[in-house]
């Protein structure tokens, strides 16, 4: 499309850019500020000198030498269990439901998927499951993590969306030559839909990894708690003098337990701003398909 | 084709007769698979959905957890009276409303401009890169975004070197009753501003650009084009966003304020959820925060029906 710009475009797509990269600074700003002041003196940090941050004032290790303490990594461990059982425990139950909602002329499907839907509208709350897991007796044990929020009816009906999709007469052609509806699940209809898997893998994960509400409703020894409510204690709940350890008479505590905070944020997310980048098109992608009604 | 009549007469929903059990029988068989794929699935539904729904009948007794959940006196809606009638119910259900209407004033229509914004923008990298960058606060767990936002208003952050620079006078603004609404929706609108607008970005992506021409030719400026097509061809998803950002009212995100207030700001930022998970979990009250979490839930549900039922008359458009 060809067409003569006026001084009006001209002066549009001028504010518009620098309106849209202010919108963009403003979001990368905070991981930078936590960057350079993570990696920065505590002494020099603490006098505030400067209005905005643009480069470490200093350079020390020290923070990420005190931020990795036996319970961060504990944490880590244990957040690394957390996202692999839990996001295949999902994802069994998610193929397993999708496909048998993608299929059609099955008894009870209209119930059933009534069913499901209204648990997306109503639930009984957090004293309600609480009490209800306590009842169980699976209160501080790994299962009270993993297994009430096991299944996203959310993810459920994403991926049985991509299921729907796949020609029903491949599936049929199957069940002629003898398949069961295992094989059709595994065997055909799970490899033509990669992409969704993806998809739905990564929300599971991401979802999992960031969890802290389960773990605090549900879990009382600490050995069992994920990296988040480490976090939680360290940047939100703790003084300064519970997070630096002994030594350090030179440094300020205040100071450096400062640093320590920023130092933290950035071991606890370097792992999802790493893969970010490469995984970001995937989340996109599903947004979409679940934004297709159906 | 003989195939397909035989496939009808084996299945019996197809068929204008009544089931018998011969129906049902074969069609269990025939969908045996599937039926026996189900069973975990529904296992999990009926273990952690409705199995924990037995727990809603303490809202209406005196629970002991010594006695169990049946075993506890039956005292009617003794606690529910006490939460509309005590000092908590006008305060919390005005924090939850305030809160969750200002989220959606501001932070409901954000992403649309900011969509048109970026769909105005000619260049493909730079578009690109600001759409990357806008998505990433979303995979940032809330723990470290709560964690930055209180840093970054405490009385030596981020926000008060600012104010200081301006002659402004520092203080921790999470201590101040005043500032908490503020301090939610902005965090909140940073949050979610890039991830919301993806659905915008892909209504607009559909738009057919001949009729951008056409305008063009009949001599349609920038914003006349952006007024008479962009923001029609988008209305049907604004308007499915918007039902279903509506649908959410009641539920503003608790763990968010759990993790941001401290007792010196209850008053202005403790709502009905956070409020439910002190009395409840914390302080172990399980009957009253029942009760009061009932409320909730069922305020809640009325809304998404109505809201429903509203939009299916207006605009054709529902959500089931």
């Amino acid at each position: 499309m060809i067409e003569k710009k006026t001084w009006v475009d001209y002066t549009f797509d001028t504010i518009n850019h620098i309106v849209l990269a202010a919108i963009a600074f403003v979001t990368l700003y905070p991981f930078w500020y936590v960057l350079c002041a993570s990696f920065s003196d505590p002494n020099l940090f603490i006098r505030k000198d400067f209005v905005m941050l643009f480069k470490p004032l200093g350079f020390t290790l020290e923070a990420y030498k005190q931020c990795l303490t036996p319970r961060v990594l504990s944490g880590y461990g244990n957040t690394l269990f957390y996202v692999v059982a839990g996001t295949l425990i999902s994802m069994f139950l998610t193929f397993l439901g999708a496909y048998a909602l993608s299929r059609k002329g099955w008894m009870g499907k209209r119930f059933i998927t009534l069913m499901i839907m209204f648990t997306m509208y109503f639930s009984g709350g957090i004293i309600a499951i609480y009490l209800w897991v306590e009842q169980l007796g699976l209160v501080d044990t790994v299962w009270a993590v993993l297994l009430p929020t096991a299944l996203s009816t959310y993810n459920m009906i994403v991926m049985r969306t991509a299921f729907a999709s796949v020609p029903e007469s491949l599936i049929e052609a199957a069940k002629l030559d003898g398949a069961s509806e295992f094989t059709c699940l595994f065997k055909i209809v799970i490899p033509l839909s990669q992409a969704t898997i993806a998809v739905v893998v990564l929300f599971y994960a991401v979802w999992r990894w960031n969890d802290w509400m389960s773990a605090t409703i549900f879990l009382r020894s600490s050995s069992l708690y994920p990296l988040q409510i480490f976090l939680r204690e360290i940047l939100l709940t703790s003084s300064a003098d519970s997070i630096v350890s002994t030594g350090g008479s030179s440094v300020n505590t205040t100071a450096l337990a400062e640093i320590i905070k920023y130092a933290t944020i950035v071991v606890a997310t370097v792992p999802v701003l790493c893969i970010y980048p490469f995984i970001q098109k995937y989340f996109v992608s599903g947004v979409m398909i679940g934004g297709v009604k159906e | 084709m003989p195939s397909k009549t035989s496939a009808q007469a084996a299945d019996p929903l197809q068929l204008k007769h009544r089931l018998t059990w011969k129906d049902v029988r074969k069609n269990l068989y025939k969908y045996r698979g599937i039926y026996i794929m189900l069973i975990p699935v529904l296992i999990y539904y009926i273990m952690f959905c409705y199995a924990p729904l037995q727990g809603l009948q303490i809202a209406f007794r005196d629970f002991r957890p010594g006695r169990g959940i049946w075993g506890s006196r039956w005292i009617g809606w003794e606690n529910f009276e006490m939460f509309f009638t005590g000092p908590y119910f006008l305060s919390r259900l005005r924090n939850t409303l305030l809160i969750s209407l200002y989220t959606i004033v501001v932070c409901f229509p954000a992403p649309i401009l900011f969509a048109l914004l970026l769909n105005e923008v000619r260049n493909k990298y730079f578009k690109k890169i600001v759409q990357t960058v806008s998505y990433l606060p979303h995979f940032i767990s809330l723990v470290v975004v709560c964690g930055l936002v209180k840093e970054f208003v405490s009385t030596t952050g981020l926000i008060n070197q600012i104010i200081e620079m301006f002659g402004g006078e520092a203080a921790n603004m999470l201590m101040d009753p005043g500032k908490f609404r503020g301090i939610y929706v902005i965090s909140e609108l940073w949050q979610t501003i890039g991830w919301n607008s993806i659905i915008y970005l892909a209504a607009l992506a559909g738009v057919n650009t001949e009729l951008y021409d056409a305008a063009a030719v009949d001599g349609a400026g920038r914003f006349r084009r952006i007024w008479s097509i962009t923001i029609p061809s988008i209305m049907p998803t604004v308007i499915i966003m918007f039902i279903m950002r509506i649908g959410q009212f009641m539920s503003v995100g608790f763990d968010k304020i759990i993790l941001l207030y401290n007792e010196n700001i209850y008053e202005t930022a403790d709502i009905i959820s956070s409020f439910v998970y002190r009395k409840g979990i914390i302080e172990a009250n399980y009957s009253y925060s029942m009760a009061v979490s009932l409320v909730n839930s069922v305020v809640n549900f009325l809304l998404v029906v109505l809201v429903n039922k509203i939009s299916a008359k207006v605009s054709e458009t529902s959500l089931w």
